[in-house]
């Protein structure tokens, strides 16, 4: 496997708002480094989907910007360096697609109008799902898959992609332990060949094991650094309850109210 | 003495002579080919439709073309060009209203095309136009004449052209919107591809099928496939079959029993949609209620592979 050029992401000073006028994120400030797996910890309504999908140009921030190697969100990703595992909630399952379909959408950006897949297309596909150990279910439509499988299709599809920074939003939700395992095998290989990698997750558990950098998230960002040194009871608590949450909660309240 | 034979023993089955007995009046001929070709662009889109969610959104475009049609009979232009712009128009208003205000998108949607509607309504009994309202609310493909056969069939192609050429895009769209933000592809576009081509279909159904029935057009052959098939392509040759033979039996039955054309191409489509749903391989009711204890079982086998 050839080795690519890592590349980092600067959120600065990020504000996003809903349609209700809730603040979903405030102030967000924060860097992915370059070459490395970050983890992004909070707990559920915290914002992590909101920040994934602010770096992913899905929402559109009220304040602030995101800079991907140096580039607009934009501009990044119609350079392809982009790749995105969504959810298992966002996904429709029952929609016809096969397995090999949908790791095929991830060379869309490469093909031509048509989207006519050419030799190198087909290639890198097979070589995808043969790398996540799906090639026997290729052909499977993707709601007769299971859960691990599922997370693999779509693993597959952002590694066609050949994105050198790659989301993974909940990656281990619905997942047995075996393929949480691959997955994680999967990700440090893919950290060797120089890609950056941001998770989100709520499994603790799982974040010390390979994690070289955490960034916790409560509506803001409360603590950011290498896993060793977020990693602290007082941080962890200060994200998931107690009184500096409750602080931010009332500063946020009186926010909207404002607003 | 051989053709004579085999005429003889043709003729003598019932259904064939019902087939082939009123090709022999132009204007029915000319209906069954329309109504063919309306099936087949119905069908294709309907596909779309269906898998993306936009069932509402084709009723909706269906009713504000009604201002649209009036308007271009009394500038006397093709109707084809007002109901495109109007029915197109309705869905940027729809956007523009959903994006603007805390409304949910069935609210904004109800709101914009009655108003279109009414607006028609408005315009048929003030404008003096020989427009009758009776054809354009329920079609009438049995006098369609030949200067809105080929405002059809314009139409109809504009419509095949731009999805054989965009199907990856608008499949990918309506599956993962934001996989394909996420590559960089416009979104944006892809959704105003996919309001033209529904306006340009319910512009295409028009005559046919009447602007009441127009989105059963647009919503049940693919909903028939789709009940049928995991693979889209086949989703694609189901859905256009059921459609052509709904739109072809539908004119034969509408000129034997001097029934509705529009009405009896619907009440067809209905019925192979309740075969489907009860009938159908996989997700039929029977053979769910046949399969939902061994699937149970090859489910957690599968789990613990």
């Amino acid at each position: 496997m050839n080795t690519i050029q890592p590349l980092d992401i600067t959120v600065d000073n990020l504000s996003v708002t809903y349609n209700n006028a809730k603040l979903a994120l405030y102030n967000a400030s924060c860097r992915v480094q370059a070459g490395t797996i970050t983890a992004l910890v909070g707990p559920n309504g915290g914002g992590k989907s909101t920040l994934f999908k602010s770096i992913m140009g899905f929402l559109k921030p009220a304040v602030g910007r995101i800079i991907v190697g140096g580039l607009s969100v934009g501009k990044a990703q119609k350079k392809q360096l982009m790749a995105y595992v969504p959810q298992a909630d966002d996904v429709d399952w029952n929609f016809p697609v096969s397995v090999f379909d949908v790791v095929m959408m991830g060379r869309y950006g490469y093909m031509n109008f048509l989207r006519i897949p050419t030799s190198k297309d087909r290639r890198l596909v097979n070589e995808s799902l043969e790398r996540v150990g799906m090639t026997e279910f290729r052909d499977r439509q993707i709601g007769e898959l299971s859960g691990g499988q599922r997370k693999r299709a779509f693993l597959a599809r952002a590694l066609a992609q050949q994105g050198q920074v790659i989301l993974l939003d909940e990656p281990f939700t619905g997942v047995d332990v075996k393929t949480e395992k691959r997955i994680i095998d999967l990700l440090i290989q893919l950290r060797v060949e120089g890609h950056t990698i941001l998770i989100s997750t709520h499994d603790l558990a799982s974040v010390a094991t390979f994690c070289d950098r955490t960034i916790l998230l409560n509506r803001t960002i409360l603590a950011s650094g290498t896993t060793e040194e977020t990693f602290t009871e007082e941080n962890l608590s200060m994200t998931f309850g107690g009184l500096p949450l409750n602080s931010i909660n009332h500063m946020f309240n009186h926010q909207s109210e404002a607003a | 003495m051989q053709t004579n034979l085999i005429n003889h023993v043709i003729g003598a089955i019932p259904l064939w002579n019902w087939l082939v007995e009123p090709l022999q009046y132009g204007f029915l001929v000319r209906a069954i080919l329309v109504s063919a070709f309306v099936g087949i662009v119905c069908a294709v889109l309907s596909c779309y439709i269906t898998l993306k969610g936009w069932s509402l959104m084709g009723d909706a475009v269906s009713h504000a073309v009604v201002p649209g049609v009036v308007v271009a009979y009394a500038l006397n232009i093709p109707f084809a060009i007002g109901a495109f712009i109007f029915g197109f128009g309705a869905t940027v208003a729809i956007g523009y209203v959903k994006s603007k205000t805390r409304l949910k998108e069935d609210a904004v949607i109800g709101v914009i095309f009655t108003g279109f509607f009414a607006f028609g309504l408005v315009l048929v009994t003030k404008i003096p136009s020989n427009v009758d309202l009776f054809h354009i609310l329920f079609g009438n493909v049995l006098g369609i004449s030949q200067a809105d056969i080929i405002q059809t069939i314009i139409a109809g192609s504009l419509t095949l052209i731009i999805i054989l050429l965009r199907r990856k895009d608008l499949l990918l769209f309506c599956f993962d919107p934001n996989h394909a933000k996420a590559i960089g592809l416009n979104t944006q576009l892809m959704y105003y591809t996919l309001l033209s081509v529904l306006a340009l279909t319910i512009v295409t159904a028009l005559q046919t099928a009447g602007i009441i029935m127009v989105v059963a057009m647009l919503v049940t052959p693919g909903s028939i496939a789709y009940l049928l098939t995991d693979r889209f392509d086949y989703m694609l040759i189901i859905s256009a079959i059921s459609s052509v033979l709904s739109c072809v039996m539908g004119t034969y039955v509408s000129y034997y029993f001097d029934v509705s054309t529009g009405g009896a191409i619907v009440v067809l489509m209905t019925i192979l949609f309740i075969l489907a749903m009860i009938f159908g391989p996989k997700y039929g009711i029977i053979a769910q209620q046949f399969t939902k204890g061994s699937l149970e079982d090859l489910n957690q086998i599968a789990d613990i592979e």
